[in-house]
């Protein structure tokens, strides 16, 4: 329907395959940093040399319009079979039926193995799975931290909201030219509901109300998230943080900032760079202790796709315990499975970060799964973009949660009835 | 002048039309059609003709008198300046079904009472302003600095092809390009600019934030515009002025004419319809802004560098909101085409006189 | 007295060259510069100049991770072709228009005016709605091909581009200024009115024709907006998407402005070469009005 090969010269001249040539399936992924691209790039590599049924071929496509690029494809009937999808935009392909369910591609016990962010699920069906999770944390250096007298968070007491943020005001009483923490702060589109949404969540509130997912009012914009907007917006009003920065995540290797609250992908930089004066910190905890956004980068297979056997083939290979552990070796990240973390030598039993495993699983929490997450996505960083440059947090928020609410209606609920 | 009658000059019309019909035309019929529609790029429910639900979303506004705040005793609250306390809006707002969909776009005083201008699409509005805005300073600087540019390097002198070339420089850097560069020197902590001032002043630190305030935002994105633009407007300027007759000048001299009387009783009538053609293909531009505010800002700060197309392509393409995003684009062509065929206006009355 | 004025005038030139050169060359400068010294550099003029810690590895590690050099050409194809097919489109309908009385002409003439104020953002999401469903036949692994939409071709980058009603003023301005005497005597001598455009007006066209090039290459090299709609594949895309997925990507401000020079220097190459006859034929056009 897509791609028919015209019968130009009769039958006849259709080329008529030998058995022996692997079929062509597309790929498409996000274009990460070159270790994490290639890292990937290896696996494809050991799946089509592992059979000779199909061969794999990757598209790479830039990260910050990837989502974009891949709504476009769809428009355009030209996903590829397989491709994969940062976790929370995968109800919306779900529900405009882009995507297949995999419940049935998938054996049950390779779904349960799995943490609950690495699985992208719509209406309670899985249509996306991930290899490995990410984290947030707060990075600093132990010398640092010791030079200005502050404590080393754990996860059995980490910073609540208000030391935390006295800890930043004693920096910056002591050094005012720096900004003490790092938000990441270039970084515009999913990072800040990445992000931030957790410290709403933390202090008690929520994005969306995750029963109906049609109400928005009260929760995005509840007390609780009111809370922790104002203390974010504290933050750039006490110039403790940088309101727009150039490149993000230099600050604290140029020694500009003392904390980078970001994802655990910078964790082997951070190693690299600072070695053992490197402290890997839980998230502050705005009262229901701390929180972060799970799921990261999933794997799905499109609606479109012809060989959906080939893809089926390609995932449960992806699945394997022994790949979850090569992809999270390659780049640090934290694995989806126990019997992956098992295998790698950072995150077994005792391994070296454990503690992101183990945050990732007492903290996380998954973005709402509904098709409406763009939009509240989009709600969400817009308010928080606004509370940072001064707007009144309740009426930022309160933007917020009308925009959302009537996104729900205009799109008739997105599936979910009332 | 003898141009002929010839029916088949129309053929040579015809690839350029068909061309222009289908990469103009015909996304911009359809654009207005899908206006009236709640299309989105993807989604499982059809598309439905919702007549003007899109515009009046868009354009509705009305104003409400701010009440004030009241204490216990029923007496007006007065601070400590003795200035009248208003009460927030929006939780009124959203108390009332009728207004729950508005927001304040400004308020306003007259006499002791406050009045307030209520939007459903507050962006909307404020893009709409941004974007007068921004012609508005971005047209005189870059047409300003293009004529004096085009003034100093029309004398003869060595070295002038080279500062040409200098001056038009920036207008062959793409504007992407320019926009990550200056994003660099706009920074607030770590930017060349600020750190230059620094320098000059010899204090140390200047932390202006030019992209990250909402009074600066804007015109520091002008500057940068000007700054990539002002080399081609010299260049047509240039040819301008060397069309001036130059007896003219000669004359002026001799009947003892200073310099600034030669400039605004020669050069500028000679220039004129050079500087009137300047002005509307730079405004017409100046309406597009989208690159820079993409690539610096993404609007912020606070909707501050939001614009009309910024505006149509959060909705359209980002939100996926295809209808809304065509009503917005609408829009915007409607007020591109008042302003053009005000110009034109303008020009043929200057013709006449 | 004159030797102070010409003083002066040198002075405002040479500090206004620094304000429309200053941060090309802090670019360029700073490409070449491990970021540890763009950031010591900043406080000084030596921001301006590739002195100090100097290096290559930033070239290295752009060319090693990006397909620079594919996109270079994608770009150059898209812009050359329309440039080529774009001046005769739009140098015929000029003609069409400026040089032959026919019926309905002087509609088709607002209307191009009126196109003229129809920036192409406006009509980005539609025509990509459109595009997307358009078929198109491609020669394909040795196959003809029918492929079911324009997404990831260079085709879906050129084609929307090439009638561009700017193009048409300018010839149509231009045209005006040429006389028709010259017409009328190949008219006499039985000449077709292809013959008139191609052996007469364009010959005679060469300024203005360099003018609709290099606005053309410009527009096209710097192509940002429609590559992002329809372009997802590596195989064709521009360089300006390179850039600003590059921008997105890494984490060391000298590589981004290594990108930023590669993708400046060549253009600003070409057009110092053709400056000289570049100036004269946005004198010799009929810009003036």
């Amino acid at each position: 329907m897509i791609r028919c090969s015209l019968l130009l010269f009769g039958i006849g001249l259709l080329s008529v395959t030998a058995a022996a040539d692997p079929v062509e399936i597309d790929l498409w992924r996000h274009e990460a940093e070159v270790v994490e691209l290639t890292a990937s790039l290896e696996a494809v590599d050991r799946f089509n040399a592992e059979q000779d049924q199909w061969r794999f071929s990757v598209e790479t496509l830039p990260q910050v319009t990837y989502t974009s690029a891949v709504t476009a494809a769809a428009l355009a009937g030209q996903l590829p079979c397989v491709l994969d999808l940062d976790q929370p935009v995968v109800p919306n392909f779900a529900w405009s039926g882009h995507l297949r369910a995999l419940d049935t591609i998938l054996s049950t016990e390779q779904l349960d193995a799995l943490s609950e962010g690495a699985k992208g699920t719509y209406k309670g069906a899985v249509y996306s799975v991930g290899q490995f999770e990410v984290v947030l944390v707060l990075f600093a250096r132990k010398s640092e931290l010791q030079r200005y007298g502050i404590r080393i968070a754990t996860m059995e007491s980490p910073y609540t909201a208000d030391e935390f943020r006295e800890a930043l005001r004693l920096i910056k009483r002591e050094s005012p030219e720096k900004f003490p923490l790092d938000l990441n702060a270039k970084d515009q589109g999913e990072w800040l509901p990445y992000g931030f949404s957790p410290w709403i969540q933390s202090a008690g509130g929520d994005l969306i109300d995750r029963n109906s997912y049609r109400r928005a009012d009260g929760y995005i914009n509840g007390d609780a998230a009111q809370a922790a907007a104002r203390w974010y917006q504290s933050l750039f009003e006490e110039r403790l943080a940088e309101r727009k920065t150039f490149v993000d995540a230099q600050a604290l290797i140029q020694g500009r900032a003392i904390f980078h609250y970001t994802g655990s992908w910078e964790t082997n930089r951070y190693t690299q760079a600072f070695g053992d004066d490197l402290v890997i910190m839980p998230p502050p905890d705005f009262g229901n202790g701390p929180k972060a956004g799970a799921g990261s980068w999933h794997w799905g297979i499109s609606s479109t796709c012809k060989h959906p056997d080939a893809a089926q083939a390609f995932l449960e290979f992806l699945l394997r315990p022994e790949e979850i552990a090569a992809t999270s070796s390659a780049r640090w990240q934290i694995p989806t499975t126990e019997a992956g973390a098992t295998l790698t030598e950072n995150y077994r039993e005792g391994g070296k970060w454990r503690k992101l495993y183990e945050y990732s699983r007492s903290y996380a929490v998954k973005r709402p799964a509904t098709p409406g997450y763009p939009k509240i996505s989009a709600a969400f960083e817009k308010a928080m973009m606004d509370i940072r440059f001064g707007k009144n947090v309740e009426d930022a928020l309160n933007v917020a949660a009308d925009a959302i609410e009537f996104d729900v209606e205009r799109n008739r609920g997105y599936g979910f009835s009332n | 002048m003898a141009v002929r009658k010839d029916n088949k000059g129309i053929l040579f019309t015809l690839p350029a039309l068909g061309l222009l019909g289908f990469s103009i035309l015909l996304p911009f019929l359809a654009a207005a059609l899908m206006t009236l529609t709640n299309q989105r790029m993807l989604t499982p429910n059809p598309t439905e003709f919702v007549g003007l639900e899109n515009y009046s979303r868009l354009l509705s506004v009305t104003v409400r008198e701010v009440p004030r705040e009241i204490d216990q005793q029923g007496e007006p609250v007065v601070d400590a300046d003795g200035n009248v306390v208003y009460q927030r809006l929006q939780p009124i707002l959203r108390s009332d079904p009728e207004l729950r969909a508005y927001q304040t776009l400004t308020e306003f005083d007259v006499g002791p009472r406050r009045y307030a201008i209520l939007a459903k699409d507050l962006v909307f509005w404020r893009a709409l302003g941004n974007t007068f805005f921004f012609v508005l300073l971005v047209v005189p600087i870059q047409i300003g600095t293009a004529l004096g540019l085009a003034l100093l390097v029309n004398q003869d002198f060595r070295g002038r092809t080279a500062f040409r070339t200098f001056f038009f420089a920036p207008v062959v850097t793409s504007m992407v390009v320019a926009s990550i560069v200056w994003s660099f020197l706009y920074n607030e902590n770590t930017g060349l600019i600020n750190q230059l001032l620094g320098a000059i002043a010899g204090s140390g630190v200047v932390a202006i934030n030019w992209l990250g305030s909402e009074a600066l935002a804007l015109p520091s994105i002008a500057i940068m515009s000007a700054w990539q633009g002002a080399g081609f407007q010299m260049l047509i300027i240039l040819a301008g002025l060397q069309s001036v007759d130059q007896q003219l000048y000669e004359a002026a001299r001799l009947d003892g004419a200073s310099r600034w009387q030669q400039f605004r009783h020669v050069t500028l009538p000679g220039l004129r319809n050079t500087l009137i053609f300047v002005v509307i293909a730079t405004t017409i531009a100046a309406f597009g802004l989208f690159i820079q505010v993409d690539v610096m800002t993404q609007g912020g700060p606070n909707d501050a560098t939001a614009t009309l197309i910024y505006h149509a392509i959060r909705s359209g393409f980002r939100e996926q909101d295809v209808a809304y995003g065509a009503s917005v684009a609408v829009i915007y062509f409607l007020l591109v085409l008042a302003v053009a065929l005000a110009q034109r206006r303008l020009t043929r009355s200057a013709d006449e006189r | 007295m004159r030797a102070r004025r010409r003083l002066f005038h040198y002075a405002l030139l040479g500090v206004l060259s620094l304000v429309f050169l200053g941060p090309l060359l802090f670019m360029i400068s700073a490409s070449f510069k491990p970021d540890e010294q763009i950031f010591e550099d900043l406080q000084s003029f030596r921001a301006f100049v590739p002195v100090g810690d100097i290096t290559l590895d930033n070239y290295r590690a752009v060319f090693e991770q990006s397909r620079l050099l594919l996109y270079f050409l994608n770009s150059s194809i898209i812009a050359i072709v329309t440039v080529v097919f774009g001046v005769i489109v739009n140098s015929m309908c000029a003609f069409g228009l400026q040089r032959v009385r026919w019926t309905g002409q002087s509609f088709i003439v607002a209307l191009i005016l009126a196109l003229l104020v129809i920036p192409f953002e406006v009509l980005a999401i539609p025509l990509m709605m459109i595009v997307s469903q358009l078929p198109w036949i491609a020669w394909h692994n040795g196959e003809l091909t029918l492929l079911g939409s324009w997404f990831n071709s260079l085709h879906v980058q050129i084609i929307p581009f090439l009638g561009n009603a700017f193009c048409i003023f300018l010839f149509y301005q231009f045209f005006k200024d040429i006389p028709t005497d010259l017409d009328d005597a190949a008219r006499m001598d039985g000449a077709s009115l292809w013959q008139i455009y191609w052996r007469i007006l364009m010959p005679n066209a060469k300024p203005v024709i360099a003018t609709a090039s290099i606005i053309l290459f410009l527009i096209m090299w710097n192509q940002y907006l429609w590559p992002i709609l329809v372009i997802q594949g590596q195989d064709t895309r521009p360089i300006m998407v390179g850039i600003q997925q590059f921008f997105g990507r890494t984490l060391v401000w000298g590589q981004i402005m290594a990108y930023a020079t590669i993708v400046t220097l060549p253009v600003l190459a070409v057009f110092v070469f053709f400056q000289r006859r570049f100036v004269q034929s946005v004198a010799n056009t009929g810009l003036k009005g």
